[in-house]
C-alpha cells in the first residue's frame, strides 16, 4: 500500500508513519531563508549596541550611550536606555512649548482671554496638567465629585473665583472646616431639623414653613451659623464658608434626594457631624510657577471665573 | 520538472537565473514608451516649478510638517483623506476592470516592479551584452573581465536605486534645497534613513529578486484568477496550431514550409524557444496560462519575429480569449466589453469618479467642527440655569488670514458666551484654532431645546457658511 503512495509523490522527506502518512518536501524560497538568517545577525548586532541579556542582578548594557538632561537640568550621559530617551523627548516637547509658556508667563491674567491663540494653548496644555494633577479629585473635566471635591465648571466658587483667589488656592491649598452643630453641642435634634428646613428654604427648596421660621431664629442666634455663613446665608469666600442660598450642593445630597424628608435628612447630617474633609493640597513646590499660572487660567476658563 | 530535479536533496529552492533576451516589436515599443513617460513623471515632477504664495514654488509638494499636500493648484489637508481613499478605490476598480478585459495589463506594463526590473535588465544588457554573452559571463570563472563587468553593472544598479530613493524624498520638501541639504549632511535623520532604506529595497527588488517579487511576494498574482473569465484576453499560445497532431518540431530540412509540416502532421511551432528566452519571468507560455505570467507581451513580439522570418502567419502567440483560442475556427480576437463584470466595474468607476470630482470641486476654503464638552455634559449654575460647553474648531485652508463669524440658530441670541472673546475669530493661513463657547439656558428653555445649530461663516465668503447640528444636554439620560 505504501509503495503506491510513494510512487505518486516523489518529493517527500522520506519519513513514513502509520504506513502511508508522509511529509511533503516543499522547499522554502531562498530569499525567505536569508531574511531569516539576516534577522539572527541583526539580533547579535543589537546585543552589542543595546541593553539585552540579564546577568545575575545586572544586565548587558551595550556600547551605545545616550545623553540627556535630567529633571534638575544637569547634562548626563549613560548607557542607552529608554528612560533617557523619554527624557530627551520630554525636553524636546517642552522646548517646542516654550514659546507659548513664556508668552503666558508674560501676559497678565486679564489679557489671556483676549488672545484666542493663547487661550487655545491654555485649554490644550492646561488640560494635560489638570489630568495629571487635579483630575484625581476634581475628575477629568473638572466636574468634581459629590461629597468630595467641588465642581470647578459651575459658577459657584467656595474660596473665590477670581484669578488671584484661584492662584492662592493652588499655591497654598485650602482646608474647609465646619464644626459639628456650629460648635454649639447644646442644639437638640429638633433644632437641627429646624435649621435644615431653613437652609433648604434659602435655596428655594420645599421646606416646612413653621420649622423653617424657627430655624431662621436659630441661624441668627444660638446656632451661630451666621458668624461664618453670614446673616443672609450667602457665605464668605475669605474663609470658604458655603453660599447656602444657591442651588449648588457639595456635601448634602439634596439634588439626589427623592423626597422632602430625605432632603431634610441630608442637610441635617451635615449640620450634626460638621465637616473636616474639604482639603485641597498645597501645590507650591510641586508645580512650577508657570504651571500654577497655566492651571489658574485653565480652571478660571472651566467655570468662566468670577 | 527541471526545477524539482535541481533541488533534489535540498530543503530550499534556489533561484534559477534568468537572462532575458532583448526583443523588438510593438509590445516592446509600448513598454519603452510607458517606461519613458513614467520615469519622466517620477524623476521630473519634483523639479517642476509652480507659483505658490505661501510655500516653496514646487508643483507637487508634500509638506509633512505643515500637514499640507500641494498637487499643482490643489492644496489638500489631512481632512481631505476621503479624496485619497476615493482615488485608491477608483484605482482598485480600474485594475479589476482592466484585468477582466485584458488580463494582468498592470503587471506587464505599469507595475513599478516591472518597470524598474525592465530598466535594470536594460543596464545589464548594456554592460554585459546579449543573453548568450551574459550566460557565458555567469559561467566563466572570476577574472578581471567578470569583476569589471559585474562591478560596473552593480554600480549602475546601485546608482539608479539611489536616485530613485532620493527622488522619493524630494517630494517632501523644496527639491533644490533638500538636495543641497542631503549632500552637505544637513538633512534630518528620517530623510537619510528613507533614502538608505529605499536604495536597498529598490536594489534588492529590481536587481536581485526581480521575478521572485511577482512569484512569491505579490498577492495580486495569486488572486488574479478570480478576475479572469473565459472572455478575458490573455497572452495565449494557440496549442492546436502550434502542436499540430504530432507536436512541435524544429524547422529542419524537409520541415521548413507550412505545407511540408502540415503534410507530416507537425504544428507551426518550430521550437526555437525564443518566447522562453525573452520572458522576464522565465516561463514557457506554451505551457498555458499560469500564475507566473505577468502578461507583458514580449513572447508575442518574439514569436511574431520568428513567424515573419519563417513566412508563417503571425499570431501563434497572441492576446486571445480562452473561448476563441479553444474554438474550432478561431476568429480575429476582439475586446468583449459587454459583460456583466465589465459593465458592473464600469458603472462603479463612473459613480466613484463622479463623487470624487464633486468632492474636489465643492471643497470649501475652511473646515469646521463643533464638539460638545462631555466631561461634564452640563452644569447647573447657582441661579438654576444650565450651561453646556462646546469646542468649535476652525481650520483655515486658504493661503491668507481669514475671519470667521460664529452664530447659532435655535437658541436665544444672548445664550452664547465666548469668555472674553467676540464671535469673530481670526485664523492664520493653513492653521487650526479652537474656540470654547459656553451656552447658558434657563431650565424652561433647556427643557425645550434638544438640539441647535452652530453656523460658522467666513466673513468674505458668506456663501460657504458651514452648519453643524449639536445637542444641548440638561439631564442625564435614563
Amino acid at each position: 500500500m505504501s509503495h503506491e503512495t510513494e510512487s505518486k509523490f516523489q518529493n517527500t522527506t522520506g519519513h513514513v508513519w502509520d504506513e502511508d502518512l508522509q511529509e511533503f518536501n516543499n522547499p522554502l524560497p531562498g530569499w525567505w531563508l536569508w531574511t531569516f538568517y539576516a534577522t539572527m545577525i541583526f539580533a547579535v548586532v543589537y546585543w552589542v549596541f543595546y541593553p539585552s541579556w540579564p546577568i545575575g542582578k545586572t544586565f548587558l548594557k551595550g556600547i551605545n550611550t545616550i545623553e540627556y538632561v535630567n529633571d534638575k537640568g544637569e547634562k548626563k550621559s549613560s548607557s542607552w536606555n529608554t528612560r533617557a530617551l523619554l527624557l530627551q523627548d520630554m525636553n524636546e516637547a517642552s522646548k517646542a512649548q516654550e514659546k507659548w509658556v513664556s508668552k503666558l508667563a508674560a501676559t497678565p491674567f486679564d489679557k489671556i482671554n483676549t488672545d484666542p491663540e493663547l487661550k487655545a494653548f491654555v485649554v490644550s496644555a492646561g488640560k494635560v496638567l489638570f489630568q495629571d494633577n487635579c483630575a484625581a479629585c476634581h475628575q477629568s473635566g473638572g466636574q468634581g465629585k459629590f461629597n468630595f471635591a467641588p465642581n470647578l465648571t459651575d459658577d459657584d466658587w467656595i474660596f473665590g473665583g477670581s484669578y488671584d483667589a484661584i492662584q492662592q488656592t493652588l499655591v497654598n491649598g485650602r482646608h474647609g472646616i465646619m464644626p459639628a452643630k456650629g460648635g454649639n453641642a447644646a442644639l437638640t435634634d429638633a433644632d437641627v431639623t429646624a435649621l435644615a428646613n431653613y437652609v433648604l428654604s434659602l435655596s428655594g427648596e420645599q421646606a416646612n414653613a413653621a420649622s423653617a421660621e424657627k430655624g431662621k431664629e436659630l441661624f441668627a442666634g444660638a446656632g451661630v451659623c451666621f458668624s461664618c455663613h453670614g446673616a443672609d446665608g450667602k457665605g464668605n469666600q475669605a474663609i470658604g464658608s458655603a453660599n447656602l442660598t444657591d442651588k449648588i450642593w457639595l456635601w448634602a445630597n439634596v439634588p439626589g434626594a427623592k423626597s422632602a424628608d430625605e432632603k431634610v435628612a441630608a442637610v441635617k447630617e451635615v449640620i450634626t457631624t460638621g465637616l473636616n474633609r474639604g482639603v485641597m493640597p498645597v501645590w507650591k513646590g510641586r508645580l512650577s510657577d508657570e504651571q500654577i499660572k497655566l492651571l489658574t487660567a485653565y480652571v478660571h476658563e472651566l467655570g468662566g471665573g468670577k | 520538472m527541471e526545477n524539482q530535479a535541481s533541488n533534489e536533496g535540498s530543503l530550499y529552492q534556489k533561484r534559477i537565473p534568468i537572462y532575458p533576451r532583448s526583443v523588438k516589436g510593438k509590445f516592446r515599443n509600448f513598454k519603452w514608451a510607458i517606461l519613458a513617460v513614467a520615469y519622466l513623471v517620477y524623476f521630473g515632477l519634483p523639479w517642476l516649478p509652480w507659483e505658490r504664495p505661501d510655500a516653496p514654488d514646487q508643483a507637487v509638494l508634500f509638506d509633512l510638517v505643515g500637514r499640507r499636500f500641494f498637487i499643482f493648484d490643489m492644496a489638500l489637508y489631512p481632512q481631505d483623506i476621503i479624496a485619497l481613499s476615493m482615488a485608491l478605490f477608483i484605482a482598485a476598480v480600474t485594475l479589476f476592470f482592466v484585468t477582466t478585459l485584458v488580463g494582468r495589463a498592470f503587471c506587464g506594463y505599469f507595475c513599478f516592479q516591472t518597470i524598474w526590473t525592465d530598466f535594470y535588465i536594460w543596464i545589464e544588457h548594456l554592460v554585459q551584452g546579449e543573453r548568450p554573452a551574459r550566460i557565458r559571463l555567469h559561467k566563466q570563472p572570476w577574472n578581471f573581465e567578470k569583476i569589471r563587468k559585474y562591478g560596473l553593472t552593480h554600480a549602475l544598479w546601485l546608482l539608479a536605486s539611489f536616485w530613485t530613493a532620493l527622488t522619493f524624498v524630494l517630494y517632501y520638501g523644496y527639491a533644490p534645497e533638500l538636495l543641497h541639504k542631503f549632500f552637505t549632511g544637513e538633512m534630518v535623520n528620517a530623510g537619510y534613513i528613507t533614502v538608505i532604506a529605499l536604495t536597498i529595497s529598490t536594489y534588492l527588488a529590481a536587481a536581485l529578486l526581480r521575478e521572485q517579487v511577482c512569484i512569491y511576494m505579490c498577492p495580486y498574482a495569486r488572486f488574479q484568477g478570480v478576475m479572469y473569465e473565459p472572455e478575458t484576453l490573455v497572452v495565449t499560445y494557440e496549442t492546436k496550431r502550434g502542436e499540430g497532431t504530432k507536436g512541435r518540431h524544429p524547422a529542419v530540412q524537409g520541415a521548413r514550409t507550412r505545407e511540408e509540416r502540415q503534410a507530416q502532421g507537425y504544428g507551426d511551432c518550430i521550437d526555437c524557444e525564443m518566447c522562453v528566452q525573452v520572458c522576464p519571468e522565465g516561463i514557457d507560455i506554451r505551457d498555458g496560462l499560469q500564475y507566473k505570467c505577468i502578461s507583458c507581451g514580449l513572447c508575442i513580439d518574439a514569436c511574431n519575429t520568428i513567424m515573419d522570418s519563417m513566412g508563417y502567419p503571425r499570431g501563434l502567440v497572441r492576446y486571445d480569449s480562452e473561448t476563441n483560442a479553444k474554438s474550432d475556427n478561431p476568429v480575429q480576437p476582439k475586446l468583449d466589453l459587454l459583460r456583466i463584470r465589465t459593465i458592473g466595474y464600469g458603472i462603479f468607476i463612473l459613480i466613484m469618479t463622479g463623487i470624487l470630482v464633486y468632492n474636489l470641486a465643492t471643497r470649501t476654503s475652511f473646515e469646521e467642527s463643533v464638539q460638545q464638552v462631555r466631561q461634564p455634559l452640563f452644569v447647573v449654575l447657582t441661579d438654576g440655569e444650565i450651561r453646556n460647553r462646546y469646542q468649535v474648531r476652525i481650520t483655515n485652508k486658504t493661503d491668507h488670514e481669514e475671519t470667521y463669524v460664529i452664530t447659532t440658530k435655535g437658541i436665544p441670541d444672548g445664550a452664547l458666551d465666548f469668555g472674553g472673546l467676540t464671535n469673530e475669530v481670526k485664523v492664520r493661513a493653513g492653521k487650526s484654532l479652537m474656540v470654547q463657547v459656553n451656552v447658558k439656558l434657563t431650565p424652561e428653555e433647556a427643557a425645550k431645546t434638544d438640539t441647535f445649530e452652530f453656523i460658522i461663516t467666513p466673513k468674505d465668503k458668506p456663501e460657504e457658511a458651514g452648519i453643524r447640528k449639536v445637542r444641548f444636554s440638561s439631564k442625564h439620560e435614563g
